[in-house]
């Protein structure tokens, strides 16, 4: 049980103070998280050329932010799913019959029987918390019928992806419905923002919550004797990460509510806009939601036993189950989170459209699942970051949007969607073996 | 030196085991025991069940019937977990790792250390994985790889380290050696041989008769999921084992009983 062959020769030494190493490799980064970056700017700056400069607009950024929301915030549940080596094609119809019950709920059901009014901001809460009761119920039960039945997830959720839907369809017999209620709609994007203030104080806070872990995660090392980082290189990745908070930050603070919107606000209020006025939208509450759940769910994945259990059981079903993980009861957990965010990508959904539509969320499975995909999960189960399905996310998007704008026709947009996907898992998995082994 | 056992309560007790998969009977009542600080081999050609009936005692199947009593008292065994309670360690043929994890996590899986909010303190799992490590093998230094990137001999040793951690009471080592070389077989066998001395019982299987007649106290032979004979080594020959292997029968006992 020697491993003298090795740990010699080739290879950069891992020693703390190993000399000569290159500027690149000290700073430690990940090499898939830069080139997903790398692939993000380049698709961005193309864009912006072909535009004259349209597609890097505060307002573009902004509208390209809380298009993304919906889709980003499955995607980390898909993450999930596929690391635990299943699937889920549900998401899309799932979330037409969240949508639905949410939309009922505050728009039809609770005003009659409670005779409450439709802007009474309780109806938007009571609906959100239905909505992801709903979410949750149906994702377990789909994980159960996995899980402890035995039935493969593909044909589970592609039973789903037929049945969610046309339940949502029954929920309101085929009808939109609207307009939702306005604290509802705040989670949509542009009806709900920070405003410039609140925007800075949180990407302040942020700036410093993520600097403090990246110290804290350092003197943790010390403390436990392992090599670490040199401290100027532990230094210059705080700034970066800092200045890109802020920065995202400036650019959202960019984008000015126009003159004719803050006159109608003002006017509601019996006043008139003064002179020079102005006034900025800020972070959208649906953005703040998504890196509230990037988050959540980065701690899960990372810090938590359920997350450890999935990454082992998609590595190896088997040896987490002798470990003593109860394996099936797991599944239906997974599912269960997914249902809890397709409910939460419902509300940003709906809110965003101002109502409900049956085909709210079609193709949504595609999307995520190739969010998820394009951000590095491996299919083979056992491989997958947050970060990840999040940046494919904000690809697929904007490739979409920036193709719109070039006023490419959606056919071939969907044609060159459809094989960017396939080239990103083709580079993945050249990167992969590459690097060897993982 | 043969030990006086009568009196002392087994460590293990397996009565009248059975199991069948469809309408293979993968074990068909096989009774066995194991002392403190006893080696007990099993032996038997592919096939003859001894994986099956070391799966029941770790918890990874159930047994259709039979008992298993620990220090005399009958208990349970429905899951892995269950087998983890009782000081139960196994390390299986297949060794059971997560290959995308690395050494640490798997050595803790299952039983993860956590911090006081509950969150896993991976920095401490990798300090205490380093220092069961140094112990084991020293040369090992691969703790921040998913352990597909290690040799067959250092996964080995990652299955053995989470034996060894946990304080195993009870040990089941199914073919341990079967992917090694010489020289890490060699450190298998004296880690045998210390964690024998402190007290633990092992299960071991192996192929390598000669191995075990060095290693066990007892060696039971199974063929077709049936106990040929338990017999303690210094009472047989390597010939006498490979018969029972062979043929179903301990020549020796057959003429013994004619005689
Ligand atoms: N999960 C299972 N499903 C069906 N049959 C099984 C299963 N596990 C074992 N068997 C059968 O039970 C019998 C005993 O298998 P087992 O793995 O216990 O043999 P073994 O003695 O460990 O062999 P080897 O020396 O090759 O490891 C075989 O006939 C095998 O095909
Ligand atoms: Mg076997």
């Amino acid at each position: 049980m020697t491993d003298t062959s090795t740990e010699r020769g080739g290879g950069p030494p891992s020693s703390p103070t190993a000399p000569s190493r290159s500027f690149l490799s000290q700073l430690e980064l990940d090499l898939r998280l830069l080139g997903m970056l790398g692939a993000f700017v380049l698709v961005c700056l193309v864009f912006n050329l072909m535009t004259g400069g349209q597609f890097l607009t505060p307002r573009n950024i902004f509208n390209l932010s809380i298009q993304t929301v919906s889709v980003a915030i499955m995607a980390t549940g898909m993450v999930f799913i596929i690391v635990t080596r299943h699937i889920d094609l549900a998401v899309g119809a799932l979330l037409a019959t969240c949508s639905a019950v949410m939309a009922m709920m505050q728009v039809r059901w609770l005003p009659e029987l409670m005779g409450w009014d439709l802007g009474n901001p309780a109806l938007a809460w009571a609906a959100i918390a239905a909505g992801l009761a709903v979410g949750t119920l149906i994702g377990a039960f789909q994980g159960a019928l996995v899980g402890y039945l035995g039935i493969p997830a593909f044909i589970v959720t592609l039973g789903g992806l037929l049945v969610w839907r046309n339940v949502g369809w029954y929920l309101t017999s085929g009808q939109t419905i609207g307009p939702l209620n306005p604290t509802f709609q705040s989670f949509g994007g542009i009806n709900g923002t920070l405003g410039e203030g609140a925007s800075w104080i949180a990407g302040l806070v942020a700036a410093l919550v993520a600097v403090a872990l990246l110290f804290s995660a350092r003197a943790n090392k010390v403390r436990h004797e392992f090599p670490v980082k040199p401290l100027w290189a532990e230094i210059v990745i705080g700034a970066i990460v800092a200045a890109a908070i802020l920065g995202f930050v400036a650019v959202l603070n960019a984008y000015e509510v126009p003159a004719r919107v803050l006159e109608r606000e003002f006017a509601a209020r019996g006043e008139t806009v003064p002179e020079g006025y102005t006034a900025a939208y800020g972070i959208p509450y649906s953005v703040l939601l998504l890196i509230g759940v990037a988050v959540a769910m980065t701690v899960i994945a990372r810090r938590t036993r359920f997350g450890r259990y999935i990454f082992a059981t998609g590595g190896n079903p088997d040896a987490a189950q002798l470990s003593g993980i109860n394996t099936r009861w797991l599944t239906v957990k997974v599912f269960a989170l997914m249902g809890f965010l397709v409910g939460l990508a419902g509300v940003v959904a709906a809110a965003r459209l101002t109502n409900h539509s049956n085909d709210i969320g079609t193709l949504d499975e595609l999307r995520v699942i190739a969010a998820a995909v394009i951000g590095g999960t491996a299919l083979s189960g056992g491989i997958g970051t947050i970060y990840g399905a999040i940046l494919g996310a904000l690809i697929m998007q904007s490739l979409q949007s920036g193709m719109a704008m070039v006023g490419v026709e959606s056919p071939l947009q969907n044609i060159v969607v459809g094989s960017v996907l396939v080239l990103a898992v083709l580079i993945d998995l050249i990167y992969r073996r590459r690097v060897g082994g993982k | 030196m043969p030990l006086d056992r009568t009196g002392q309560t087994p460590l293990v007790e397996m009565r009248d085991i059975r199991i069948a998969f469809g309408g293979v009977q993968a074990v068909d009542g096989v009774s066995i025991d194991l002392y403190p600080g006893e080696v007990v081999g099993l032996l038997g050609h592919n096939g003859a069940g001894k994986s099956t009936l070391i799966k029941i005692l770790s918890g990874a199947y159930r047994a259709d019937s039979g008992e298993i009593r620990i220090n005399g008292q009958k208990i349970d065994i429905r899951s892995p977990a269950d087998a983890r309670r009782h000081n139960i360690e196994t390390i299986y043929q297949t060794l059971a790792l997560a290959d995308n994890l690395d050494a640490a996590s798997n050595l803790f899986l299952g039983r993860e250390i956590t911090t006081a909010l509950g969150l896993v303190d991976d920095a401490r799992m990798e300090a205490e994985t380093r220092k069961i490590m140094a112990r084991l093998n020293p040369n090992f230094r691969k703790l921040k790889e998913p352990v597909s990137a290690l040799s067959g001999g250092q996964r080995q040793s990652v299955a053995i380290a989470r034996a060894v951690y946990f304080n195993a009471r009870i040990l089941i080592m199914d073919e341990p050696t079967a992917a090694l070389g010489v020289h890490e077989t060699a450190m298998v066998a004296d880690l045998i041989k210390e964690l024998k001395s402190q007290g633990l019982g092992i299960f071991l299987i192996s192929h390598d008769t000669r191995e075990m007649m060095e290693l066990c106290d007892r060696v039971s032979v199974m063929k077709n999921g049936k106990l040929v004979g338990t017999e303690r080594v210094e009472d047989v020959t390597e010939d006498d084992i490979l018969s029972m292997i062979i043929l179903g029968k301990n020549p020796r006992r057959e003429a013994a009983a004619t005689a």
